[in-house]
């Protein structure tokens, strides 16, 4: 079952930590968003292939936002 | 006295220093970013100039348009509030070159106080206690072994250059040193542009305080008492409290002839702190933390039981006036406690910009607000997420807390995420109530350990 990863707040998009394509384990960081001087990771909550990646290094995302979707 | 004075900064500690400011008949120049146009201290200064875009090194953190702004206004002297251009020594020098006074200490002691291991040597050669460390900076994996080892575990590693708690690790063991080291040195690389670190002995059981210090025009020292700081959420602090309810008569004592040292070794002028950790499995043993060479945000508490103006005294310090304040003279009164009210979730402390929709503050005897936000503003994630001070003063800390549990009960901030909830359950903990507590009391509340998206915080 597809897992979206959506944003929990404002922020800006300050790494991306992996690509589309790639397999990712339950935990794993995917983005880390900076937001109100603080980075925030923002994690897989179930393993396997990230099918979508929606945003990149530098973009302003808004809280709801869909960040990656994994499959 | 200075005619007018810029402030460098924005938000609450903009609008407080305005205050001040105005009382004294200066007039009151802010600046300000796009971003925050609409905020209360913008209104209330009595000029205000845009510096730049939201992002803070376009802006805030521009030395160049803050020099400028300045220049076109004619102010004469500039305060810079915390955080930001504040503990830059280039600036402070910039500014005296310009001709304006700087309201803040001699650059040389920004930049001794900057780097942590010069800080900690010459700590050690003047006679303030030092935890066991490095004596120079750390930058290979060997060499952080090999300290580590003759320190003992656990270890703390830290930036040298950095501040504020960033980037801070603690290795329990050998095994887990090198994962750690390599995290501190790329934050330190990335935050502080220098890759050095600092080992130190890691304090399991303490708590944190801190000493207010005012460096007179004279050259005189002194001390103004102590906060004690060690109510934090990843190594910043959420609420503090004078005099410390952990501290004995005899330690506390010594604590404030220890930061009288402290800035009498790097010629200290204007106001500062001196943070210390207070060993809790060692009675009488504290250590030099570090050196916050400006205003401290959690000052109104010291305002409270001395009924100075720090402010003020910044202001005269700078205008090489003498600021009426003997040592002997200065008698705490009561109890006073800060509350940090940020905009963060009370659970997760994860940070949640967004529109005010309802802004009430409370009100009540004792009651100070700092607020840097109103209603209808809206909270950016540019910048830190304090939204304001709830400061509360009572003759004793059981009255204290009284008036901080039903003023922070009375506020009500609708919109961004607020932490407010947090505070009604730590005024039911127990050792929170009995003054008992350490640095690992909001850890405590939040048990499980680390939560999934463990924020961090950068700056």
């Amino acid at each position: 079952m597809a897992e979206e990863i959506r944003a929990e707040m404002v922020a800006n998009v300050w790494k991306v930590v992996v690509s589309e394509g790639d397999e990712v384990e339950d935990g794993d960081t995917l983005v880390i968003l900076e937001s109100m001087k603080m980075e925030i990771p923002v994690l897989a909550e179930t393993s396997g292939r990230v099918t979508s990646l929606e945003v990149a290094e530098g973009d302003v995302i808004q809280e709801g936002d869909l960040i990656a979707v994994i499959d | 006295m200075f005619e007018s004075v810029l402030i460098a900064n924005r938000g609450e500690i903009a609008r407080r220093v305005i205050r001040t400011a105005q009382r004294l008949g200066l007039a009151a120049i802010a600046v300000y970013s796009e971003a925050d146009a609409d905020l209360p201290y913008v209104a209330e200064a009595d000029e205000a100039v845009l510096i730049g875009p939201a992002a803070p090194a376009q802006s805030y953190l521009n030395v160049a348009a803050v020099l400028e702004a300045a220049r076109t206004t004619g102010a004469q002297a500039v305060h810079p509030g915390y955080g930001f251009l504040s503990e830059n020594a280039d600036f402070a020098a910039a500014v005296s070159s310009a001709g304006l006074g700087w309201v803040g200490p001699p650059p040389a002691a920004i930049e001794q106080m900057g780097d942590k291991i010069n800080a900690r040597n010459l700590m050690a050669a003047a006679g303030v206690p030092v935890a066991p460390g490095s004596a120079a900076p750390v930058v290979d994996a060997d060499t952080a072994r090999a300290e580590a080892a003759g320190i003992g575990y656990p270890v703390m590693v830290k930036a040298a250059a950095g501040g504020g708690g960033i980037g801070m690790g603690v290795a329990g063991s050998a095994a887990e040193l090198d994962g750690v080291f390599a995290t501190a040195r790329s934050r330190a690389e990335r935050f502080f542009a220098s890759p050095a670190v600092l080992l130190e002995r890691f304090v399991g059981h303490a708590r944190h305080v801190e000493v207010q210090i005012l460096g007179l025009a004279n050259g005189e020292v002194i001390a103004l008492g102590e906060r004690d700081c060690s109510v934090q959420r990843r190594h910043q602090k959420v609420v503090e409290e004078t005099p410390s309810p952990g501290l004995p008569e005899q330690t506390r004592a010594s604590m404030l002839s220890a930061a009288v040292r402290a800035g009498a070794a790097v010629g200290y002028r204007n106001a500062g702190t001196v943070e210390f950790l207070v060993d809790l499995d060692r009675p009488g043993e504290f250590y030099f933390l570090e050196m916050n060479t400006r205003l401290q945000v959690e000052h109104p508490i010291t305002e409270l039981v001395t009924g100075l103006d720090l402010v003020e005294a910044q202001l005269r310090i700078a205008a090489g006036e003498p600021v009426g304040i003997h040592p002997a003279m200065v008698r705490p009164r009561g109890h006073a406690i800060e509350l940090r009210v940020y905009a963060e979730d009370p659970k997760r402390f994860l940070p949640g910009p967004g529109r005010i929709t309802v802004w009430r503050e409370p009100a009540g005897p004792g009651v100070r607000i700092d607020a840097g936000y109103a209603e209808g503003n809206t909270v950016t994630p540019f910048y830190d997420p304090l939204l304001a001070k709830l400061c509360v003063w009572g003759p004793d800390r059981a009255s204290a807390l009284d008036r901080a549990r039903t003023a922070a009960a009375a506020f009500a901030i609708e919109g961004p995420k607020c932490n407010l909830p947090f505070f009604a359950e730590l005024f039911e903990d127990d050792q929170f109530r009995a003054g008992t507590y350490d640095l690992g009391l909001v850890d405590r509340l939040r048990p499980g350990g680390r939560p999934r998206n463990q924020a961090l915080d950068v700056v």
